[in-house]
């Protein structure tokens, strides 16, 4: 197992570069979902990334495209229902979740090979991630990093408060629309490596971490990439050795992390 | 050009499926001029200051803001997560405008933090602020754009008589430091800022506009509540009943 590391083979480079760059897109996502109290959303993408999945194999089109156009689609619906809808936005998202996770799983349910895929829709394969999603990936940290290196503080700013952001001269609802699309492409591409049911928690588990040591906004962003980077490399490496699920192991050294955060003392 | 209002709104009409809450309302706020909105809870305040602001387009109608005009605006109150690491002088630097911060310029971040005397809060996690020193900060965070037009949402809400003197004389003192036109809301349909130019009482529409009286005059008030109350003074309702069927307590 140690000459594994010592001469890593090529699905191991690309695991740990893949996992890094979802590490740093997640980071300033993560913290404004938890300032935000958005982590239900993040939930519910998740969740919605099922219809995607059956929708794809059913047109039979790319599913890495399918899912990411139809989580788009879902965080364009919740972003225009809350401002017309009188129901709040939990009651909204829960129904947009769980009701495409009901079709995507009516859909999945009547195309027979689907159900070799569900299994790493749900848990995620790091170790399948190729040089295409590695593409993928980094466009999508580009993108992230131009918009937050632009809109931090329009976005935050808009999170303080959105009607005194306005009056300052941010357009608020475009910042806020830019956010959710991009934490919509970051689910979905996310998905192959970590899967559905535990997406949220590479977002809100290092932010919530950083928390306890961060007196700015800047620093939590700081810590919660390091923290994020850190759960990465130790799980990716813990997966190798005790061979179990990679999603799962980042996931449970990242809450190793935060509860450590936890007792320590300041 | 100096002339020239801050704000004119014509015919504003605004409705909420379909239940009216603004009926036919007309006002110009003019540089320099304090404006007091008062009106009781329903009244619509809320909803013609968020139109005015041209934060919520109105049903019909229309308003107009002089180019460029500078608004600094006091929330009634904000809320802040306490995930979000915040102190003090961070979020004052975040109204601070994009030039200022440009130009790494901190007079004007010190200036104000001077006018409000708030040097000791700057340290302070800004969940940990008091109420009464929130509403300085907001004030601060208002003034850093050098507004032309400040815009506070019911600033003394909350606040003993005591206090509203106190943010009066504050809010007087920066009026004319920065000579801007101040348009205030408030709930309290009796007692206003004494330098306020002109009240106008809405309930929907505009019940009755005029000028508060001096109150610290006033003999009845001066025993009920002693002297020291320079700064307030008493509105006196004048409606055109047949038009207005709400009453004042």
């Amino acid at each position: 197992m140690i000459e594994l590391l010592l001469d890593p083979p090529l699905f191991l480079i690309y695991a740990l570069l893949g996992g890094l760059l979802i590490a740093i897109i997640a980071a300033p996502l993560g913290v404004f979902m938890v300032w935000q109290r958005q982590s239900y959303f993040g939930a519910a993408l998740a969740h919605s990334a099922l219809l995607g999945l059956g929708l794809g194999l059913l047109l039979s089109i790319n599913l890495s495209f399918s899912v990411i156009l139809v989580s788009l689609s879902i965080a364009v619906v919740v972003h225009l229902l809350k401002a017309y809808s009188k129901l709040s936005s939990d009651t909204l998202l829960g129904i947009l979740a769980h009701s495409s996770l009901a079709f995507g799983l009516i859909l999945l349910s009547l195309q027979p090979q689907a159900q070799l895929n569900l299994m790493a829709f749900l848990f995620g394969d790091i170790l399948s991630i190729d040089q295409l999603d590695l593409i993928f990936i980094g466009l999508l940290a580009l993108g992230v990093a131009w918009f937050f290196k632009r809109h931090w503080q329009d976005l935050l700013n808009t999170t303080l408060n959105a009607e005194l952001a306005q009056i300052e001269g941010i357009q608020t609802q475009k910042v806020q629309l830019y956010y959710v699309l991009l934490l919509a492409l970051m689910i979905a591409m996310a998905m192959k490596m970590v899967g559905a049911l535990l997406i949220t928690s590479l977002l809100i588990i290092p932010a919530a971490t950083a928390r306890k040591y961060a007196t700015s906004p800047e620093q939590m962003l700081g810590f919660s990439l390091i923290f994020g980077a850190l759960s990465v490399i130790l799980g990716v490496v813990t997966s190798l050795f005790w061979d179990i699920p990679t999603g799962a192991s980042i996931v449970a050294v990242a809450t190793v992390f935060f509860m450590i955060s936890l007792i320590h003392r300041r | 050009m100096t002339d020239q209002p801050l704000i004119q709104a014509k015919h504003i009409h605004h409705s909420f499926d379909g239940k009216k809450v603004l009926h036919d309302i007309s006002l110009t706020l003019q540089p320099n001029e304090i404006v007091t909105l008062i009106g009781p809870n329903g009244a619509g305040k809320s909803t013609l200051l968020k139109i005015l602001l041209k934060l919520l387009p109105a049903s019909q109608g229309s308003v107009w803001h002089k180019p460029q005009l500078r608004i600094g605006f006091m929330p009634q109150k904000i809320h802040i997560d306490d995930a979000l690491p915040l102190r003090v002088k961070r979020f004052l630097e975040l109204g601070l405008s994009r030039d200022t911060q440009k130009r790494n310029d901190t007079t004007i971040l010190q200036k104000t933090i001077d006018t409000l005397s708030i040097q000791p809060l700057l340290d302070t996690p800004i969940q940990q602020v008091s109420g009464g020193e929130m509403q300085r900060v907001l004030l601060a965070r208002a003034l850093l754009r050098s507004p032309e037009l400040l815009v506070l949402d019911e600033p003394v809400q909350g606040v003993d008589l005591n206090g509203q003197t106190e943010l009066y004389h504050l809010i007087n003192q920066i009026q004319q430091q920065y000579s801007c036109g101040i348009l205030m809301v408030s709930h309290d349909l009796h007692v206003v800022m004494k330098s306020t130019h002109k009240v106008l009482c809405l309930n929907q529409h505009i019940c009755c506009s005029g000028h508060p009286q001096a109150i610290s005059t006033d003999p009845a008030f001066q025993t009920l509540f002693g002297e020291g109350y320079e700064e307030v003074a008493f509105y006196e309702h004048r409606h055109d009943h047949s038009a207005c069927e709400h009453t004042h307590d």
